[in-house]
């Protein structure tokens, strides 16, 4: 197993100086999302106006893989429609769940190719799922909180 | 490092040949390093004896029990209630019918829970009062809140003081005549504190309220009797002390036991059935419906004789030489911070840390690729870390077959961590 696959310094960089932290307003859905095995918690604001993802921001505790992953998500979605920000997610879903097969594409990912390591090691890939899973689902209730 | 080693005292005689009777402990992982496993308070590796003994049953003499009418049923039946017996030994229980088989402590610390919501000389309700411990793992903590929850009942708990003990100053107004159990553990699966159970027992008793103790981290490192302990109902799991998941034990005082109503309903609990009603065996039987774990109780009986020819005397001394070395060189990292008791006197195998400036997953996740085995999380334990002001951390835990040089391999592996996250 190779570590410095898994702590690029791509990531450690986002750990120590994560992008968009902090919560803020406006924001139509918040929620709260834990990873009940390991304690890892984020609880994450959505604005979207216009079908675009205005603003991402959140509030989180846990490793350098959850917290650079929500840095780097906030990067690729923030200003994004929420149409290609879904399929941006989607990319990220499948490397993840690839086992390390899959090959990461820079041009949609950027910096989120740095965690194409994290799917050797099965422990870890839901550290860097979990933002990811709070980012959908605020998104949906952001939508629905739109059209309701 | 090497000259405190050859004079650690209290280590198992004849440590290098008893490892030998554990087969995963040869083994090297991922860039050949070998296995140092100090995750034994999450579950313990089992010795060459439990695997053959559980083997032997499956080949040769595998039939259900206590209903088929043969030769196998009778071997059968016979290694099951063998194995019961050998527990009832090995925690010095009164009686072998006061040994349920359950499939965990979970299920065991939930028997208990349950039952005592229904009428009965034990029954919770309204305006009672469970007391139980902010040190609690989950699974003695979240059967009490579904008990209290459900019966209108009131739950409170002791707190932890900054060591990491017991805030025993509030014994005396916590437990009060409202109070009808009194649910604790007996060692801290986070802490690695040792509760004073029997003291807690006696205040208990004193307003008749029920004891019940998660002797899950207990049973496999301490000589436990059951009665000294001031239990009425004691709960422990079979995987911590070398046997096998899937098998556990709840043991009650014979009195207790019989007036409690059943847990679930099935085979081998009944006395007799009719469409409208039933009567029910005597206890344990009457706590055990469906087919049990059968090779897993089976397992359990050798894990404790195995257990029983080390000597738990023997095997609790080891336990404190190693954790006392542990503590020692452990605080030699710096940046780390112990959380419960600095006396390996005071506490059993399990030490829970913090790296200051590494996140637990983080550090397990480096000792890991070094082949060392922790864990990294809450370790079920969710409020006493909120009390300590941490929402996680890693946990060493250590067992008969661990050495020192485990122990200097875990410390130069978080020293190595500290390099690697370039930590002051």
């Amino acid at each position: 197993m190779d570590l410095d696959s898994l702590y690029q310094e791509i990531i450690l960089d986002h750990y120590k100086n994560p992008h968009h932290k902090g919560l803020r307003e406006p924001f139509e859905a918040e929620v709260h999302h834990v990873n009940p095995t390991c304690g890892d918690e984020v609880t994450l604001r959505v604005h979207v106006a216009d079908g675009v993802v205005e603003d991402v921001s959140y509030d989180a505790v846990g490793c350098s893989i959850s917290q650079a992953a929500a840095s780097v998500m906030t990067d690729l979605v923030i200003g994004k429609p929420v149409g290609e920000a879904m399929g941006i997610h989607g990319e990220f879903l499948a490397l993840m769940q690839g086992k390390g097969t899959v090959e990461p594409d820079e041009d949609v990912l950027e910096d989120g190719i740095a965690f194409a390591g994290v799917a050797k090691f099965p422990s870890r890939v839901k550290c860097a799922l979990l933002s990811w899973m709070a980012w959908k689902d605020a998104t949906t209730r952001s939508l629905e909180a739109n059209h309701g | 490092m090497a000259a405190l080693e050859s004079s650690l005292e209290g280590l198992l005689p004849e440590l290098e040949v008893v490892r030998k009777d554990f087969p995963i402990l040869e083994r090297t992982l991922a860039g050949g390093h070998p296995l140092v496993y100090l995750d034994s308070a999450n579950t313990s590796q089992k010795p060459q004896v439990v695997i053959d003994t559980m083997v032997d049953h499956l080949e040769r003499h595998n039939a259900n029990i206590a209903r088929a009418m043969h030769q196998l049923g009778a071997e059968s039946t016979e290694a099951f209630e063998t194995a019961r017996d050998r527990v009832a030994a090995f925690i010095h229980a009164p009686s072998r019918d006061e040994v349920v088989f359950t499939k965990n402590a979970s299920e065991a610390l939930n028997l208990a829970a349950n039952t005592l919501a229904w009428p009965g000389p034990f029954q919770v309700g309204p305006g009672d009062e469970v007391v139980i411990t902010e040190m609690e793992h989950h699974s003695n903590i979240v059967p009490w809140q579904l008990l209290t929850e459900r019966t209108g009942a009131t739950l409170r708990w002791f707190g932890i003081t900054d060591d990491g003990h017991l805030d025993l100053s509030e014994l005396d107004s916590l437990i009060t005549e409202r109070t009808k159990v009194v649910s604790l553990t007996w060692v801290s699966n986070m802490l690695g504190t040792v509760n004073p159970v029997a003291r807690i027992a006696e205040r208990a008793h004193q307003v008749g309220a029920l004891v019940v103790v998660d002797a899950s981290q207990a049973v496999p490192q301490l000589c436990v009797d059951v009665v000294a302990s001031g239990a009425d109902l004691l709960a422990f799991t079979g995987h911590k002390c070398v046997g096998p998941t899937g098998i556990g034990v709840l043991w009650g005082k014979a009195e207790v036991l019989d007036q409690l109503p059943p847990f679930l309903g099935g085979g081998e609990m009944i006395e007799t059935v009719t469409m409208e009603r039933s009567t029910y065996a005597p206890a344990p039987h009457k706590f055990e419906a469906g087919t049990p774990p059968i090779v897993e109780a089976v397992g359990l009986g050798a894990a404790l004789d195995y257990l029983g020819h080390l000597g738990m005397d023997a095997v609790h001394t080891h336990e404190q030489a190693i954790t006392g070395y542990a503590l020692e060189a452990l605080q030699t990292v710096p940046g780390l911070t112990v959380l419960g008791p600095l006396s390996a006197a005071e506490r059993g195998g399990a030490i829970s840390f913090e790296l200051e400036g590494a996140h637990p997953h983080d550090v397990a996740t480096v000792l890991d690729t070094r082949g060392i085995a922790v864990r990294a999380g809450h370790h079920c334990a969710k409020p006493a870390h909120a009390r300590f002001g941490v929402q996680s951390s890693t946990r060493m835990s250590s067992y008969l077959y661990t050495t020192p040089e485990e122990i200097d391999a875990l410390v130069e592996g978080l020293e190595y961590t500290r390099s690697y996250f370039k930590l002051g």
